[in-house]
C-alpha cells in the first residue's frame, strides 16, 4: 500500500477521550471531509463530534432524514471527491445496506462505522452486542467483498478508523469499523503521535474508471467535476460505465474483479494480535471489546496450569483463515467468546477441523472473563 | 442550436431505451435546449437519477458527469455531491415513482432545506418499466395492472406537496407544449436554491392503452385539452376548471408566496 506519512490533526499527547470521539478524530486524521448521519444510539457520539470537528478542517457536515439518506449522500460526496463516512448502530446497517451494495458495485470508497447494539430489531439500544458481524459481510444482495475491523480499545477506534479509511481508498470498498457499545462508550487513554499514514486516491486522468486489464485490478477513480463525463450506474457496466445490462461475459467479469481486487491481496488487511499462544493446547479467539475478557481468562486458566492462549481477531473481513488453520494446529481445541449466537465461531469451522466451541452471550451485557474460564474448563477436550 | 445539442450528447449511447410514443425524448430535447440556450458548461454539471425509465433520460446519454442511483435515492445522492461541492450545477431527472413515492422522503426534506438542486420529475403517472402498476400519481379510476378494477385512491398534487415543504421555484408543464417547458427549465436551472418541474409525459404503452387512448397522439391531444395555464385558468370559473390540470409557474421569484 502506497502510504504517505502526514501530521496528525490533533496535537501530539496523551488524551483521555471516549471511544466514539476518538473514532471521529481518527477520521479527520485519515483525511475524512464529509459526515453525513441520522442520531442513534450508541454511535451518536461520533456525530456529535464531527459537527463540530470537519467546520475546524474545511469539511462539511449533514444530518439527513435518515440512514438511507445518509449513506446515499455519502457515496454522492465520495464521487465528489470527499474521503466520507457515516456511523450508525444495526437498525442503521440495515437501512443502508442496498446503497451498500451500490457503493460495492460502483466501487465507491467511504467509512461505516457500526456501533453495535442488541438485537435483533430495535432490542436493546443502550446495551452492547457483536451481532452484526455477517450482515455486515453478507447483507447487500449480490456477492461482495468489503473490509471490516473490529476495535478493542480507544486507541483502536482512532488507529482502525484510519486503516479502515486507508483499505477503502486502496481497494474502493466499503469499509466498516465493527465496534460495540462498550468500546464505543469506553473512556481511556489515547496516544496521539506527530504523524499519521494516509492512502489518497488514485487519480490517473484518460484511464477507464470501471475496470483494468488485470481481473483483480482497482481502477482509478476521478471525481465529479473533473471533465471526466463520469458514468457511475448501479446496473451492471464495462470499464467506461456503459450499462451492459444483458451481456453475460461483462456480468461475469465484473463481479469475478469485485472480489478478487480484495480477496486476491487480502494478506495485507488480515491482522491478528496473538496472545501467550507460543506453546498454548486451548486457544481462545475474541474481538473487539470481548478480547479483554478472554484475555484476563486465559491468564487466571495459566494460573491454574491450564496452557490457554488467545487470538485475537483485528481485521473481520477478510476472514483470517490461514490464522484460524493455524490455531486450530497447534490447539486442541479452540474457543470463541462472542457478543453473538455464534456467528465468527460458525465462520472459523470453516477453516479448521480441530473443536471449536462457541461461548456465546446475548443478555445484552459485556462477557467476563470469569464466564470465558467457566466455558473453557467445562468443555476441555 | 442543433449543433450545441450534438455536442451534449453520447451518440454511442444512441438510440435510446424510450417505446414509442414515449414522452421522455421530448423532455431530454427540452432539458439540453435549456442548457444550450443557457450556454452552462456541462463539465461543471452532475445529472443524477434514481431507477425507471426516466432515469435514462440523462445517464447514458448526456455527455456530463451522471449518477444513476438506486431506486428513490437520486435527491439523496445529489445532495451529498452537491453539499461537498458547491461549485457543481446539480440537476436530478427522474420519474413520479422514484421521486414522489419509494423516495418521496427525500423529496420533501430537500425541499424542506432549501438544498441548491434543480429536481426534474418526468411524471407518467406510472411504473412504466416494470409493466405498468399503479403509483402515487395516477388518477383515481385509471386502470393499472395492479389496479384492474380502476385506482381507488387519489394521487399526489406533486407541486402543491413541494410547494407546501418549502420549495423556491415549483412549476408544472406536459412535454406538448416544449417552448414554455423549455423555458421554465431554464429559470428552474438557474434558479438558486431548491426548483421542482414536474413534467407530464404520456406512456402509450403502459398507460395509455389501457385507458382507452387509441394513440400516442390521442395523449399528446389529451395533456393539451386538459393542461390549462395559470393565466388562462383566471378568466374560468370552477365548473369550468373541474378536470383539468394547472400548468405554469406555481413558485418562484415573483409570484405572491
Amino acid at each position: 500500500m502506497q502510504l504517505k506519512k502526514v501530521k496528525s490533526a490533533l496535537p501530539p499527547g496523551w488524551y483521555f477521550m471516549q471511544g466514539d470521539e476518538a473514532c471521529a478524530e481518527g477520521a479527520i486524521a485519515a483525511g475524512c471531509r464529509f459526515y453525513a448521519g441520522y442520531p442513534i444510539t450508541p454511535a451518536s457520539e461520533i456525530m456529535i463530534r464531527m459537527v463540530h470537528r470537519l467546520p475546524e478542517v474545511g469539511g462539511t457536515f449533514m444530518q439527513m432524514e435518515d440512514e438511507i439518506g445518509s449513506i446515499s449522500s455519502v457515496i454522492g460526496a465520495a464521487w465528489a471527491g470527499a474521503k466520507a463516512m457515516t456511523a450508525t448502530s444495526g437498525p442503521g446497517i440495515s437501512l443502508m445496506t442496498e446503497s451498500i451494495g451500490y457503493a460495492v458495485i460502483t466501487e465507491t470508497p467511504c467509512l461505516i462505522v457500526d456501533v453495535q447494539r442488541a438485537g435483533p430489531s430495535t432490542g436493546q439500544a443502550t446495551r452492547p452486542a457483536q451481532g452484526d458481524m455477517m450482515m455486515v459481510k453478507w447483507g447487500a444482495h449480490g456477492d461482495n467483498e468489503i473490509v471490516a475491523f473490529s476495535p478493542w480499545s480507544v486507541q483502536e477506534m482512532y488507529d482502525l478508523t484510519i486503516k479502515a479509511f486507508n483499505f477503502a481508498e486502496q481497494f474502493r470498498v466499503p469499509a466498516f469499523l465493527l465496534a460495540d457499545e462498550a468500546v464505543g462508550h469506553l473512556r481511556e487513554t489515547l496516544v496521539i503521535k506527530e504523524e499519521v499514514e494516509v492512502f489518497d486516491r488514485v487519480k490517473i486522468p484518460g484511464q477507464a474508471p470501471f475496470g483494468t486489464e488485470e481481473i483483480n485490478g482497482v481502477p482509478p477513480m476521478p471525481a465529479f467535476g473533473e471533465g471526466a463525463n463520469l458514468l457511475v450506474t448501479g446496473s451492471t457496466h464495462d470499464p467506461w460505465g456503459f450499462r451492459k445490462t444483458q451481456d453475460s461475459a461483462t456480468q461475469a467479469r465484473l463481479t469475478e474483479r469485485l472480489v478478487r481486487k480484495v480477496r486476491d491481496f487480502k494478506s495485507e488487511v488480515i491482522q491478528t494480535d496473538p496472545h501467550l499462544l507460543e506453546d498454548a493446547e486451548v486457544g481462545v479467539v475474541a474481538y473487539g471489546f470481548t478480547a479483554r475478557a478472554a484475555l484476563q481468562a486465559v491468564k487466571t486458566l495459566r494460573k491454574e496450569g491450564i496452557k490457554a492462549g488467545m487470538l485475537r481477531l483485528v481485521s473481520i473481513w477478510p476472514f483470517a483463515d490461514e490464522a484460524i488453520a493455524d490455531l486450530g494446529k497447534r490447539c486442541r481445541a479452540i474457543y470463541v467468546a462472542e457478543m453473538n449466537r455464534g456467528q465468527i465461531a460458525g465462520e472459523m469451522k470453516k477453516y479448521t477441523a480441530t473443536p471449536v466451541i462457541s461461548l456465546p452471550k446475548t443478555n445484552g451485557e459485556v462477557i467476563e472473563p470469569a464466564e470465558i474460564v467457566e466455558g473453557v474448563r467445562r468443555n476441555l477436550p | 442550436m442543433n449543433e450545441k445539442i450534438f455536442q451534449m450528447i453520447n451518440a454511442q449511447a444512441f438510440p435510446t431505451p424510450f417505446c414509442p410514443g414515449c414522452g421522455h425524448g421530448i423532455l431530454m430535447n427540452a432539458v439540453l435546449r435549456a442548457f444550450a440556450e443557457l450556454e452552462y458548461d456541462l463539465k461543471q454539471t452532475l445529472f443524477v437519477s434514481g431507477i425507471g425509465c426516466a432515469a435514462w433520460i440523462p445517464s447514458p446519454h448526456f455527455k456530463a458527469d451522471t449518477l444513476h442511483t438506486l431506486h428513490g435515492r437520486a435527491i439523496a445522492y445529489a445532495t451529498g455531491a452537491k453539499l461537498f461541492n458547491p461549485k457543481l450545477k446539480v440537476i436530478v431527472i427522474s420519474g413520479d415513482g422514484d421521486l414522489s413515492s419509494i423516495g418521496g422522503n427525500h423529496l420533501i426534506h430537500a425541499a424542506r432545506r432549501n438544498m441548491d438542486l434543480t429536481v426534474v420529475c418526468a411524471n407518467n403517472s406510472i411504473y412504466g418499466m416494470t409493466g405498468g402498476q399503479v403509483a402515487s400519481t395516477t388518477p383515481l379510476g385509471s386502470l393499472t395492472t395492479t389496479t384492474p378494477k380502476g385506482n381507488p385512491d387519489r394521487p399526489f398534487d406533486l407541486c402543491k406537496l413541494v410547494e407546501a415543504a418549502g420549495a423556491t421555484f415549483v412549476a408544472r408543464h406536459p412535454v406538448a407544449t416544449p417552448i414554455p417547458l423549455t423555458r421554465t427549465l431554464k429559470k428552474a436551472i438557474a434558479h438558486r436554491g431548491f426548483s421542482f418541474v414536474e413534467v407530464l409525459s404520456p406512456c402509450p404503452t403502459q398507460f395509455g392503452r389501457r385507458n382507452a387512448f387509441r394513440s400516442p397522439f390521442a395523449m399528446i391531444q389529451a395533456l393539451k385539452n386538459t393542461c390549462v395555464s395559470l393565466e388562462r385558468a383566471k378568466g374560468l370559473s370552477p365548473e369550468e376548471l373541474e378536470g383539468k390540470v394547472l400548468v405554469g409557474e406555481f413558485v418562484g421569484p415573483g409570484k405572491n408566496n
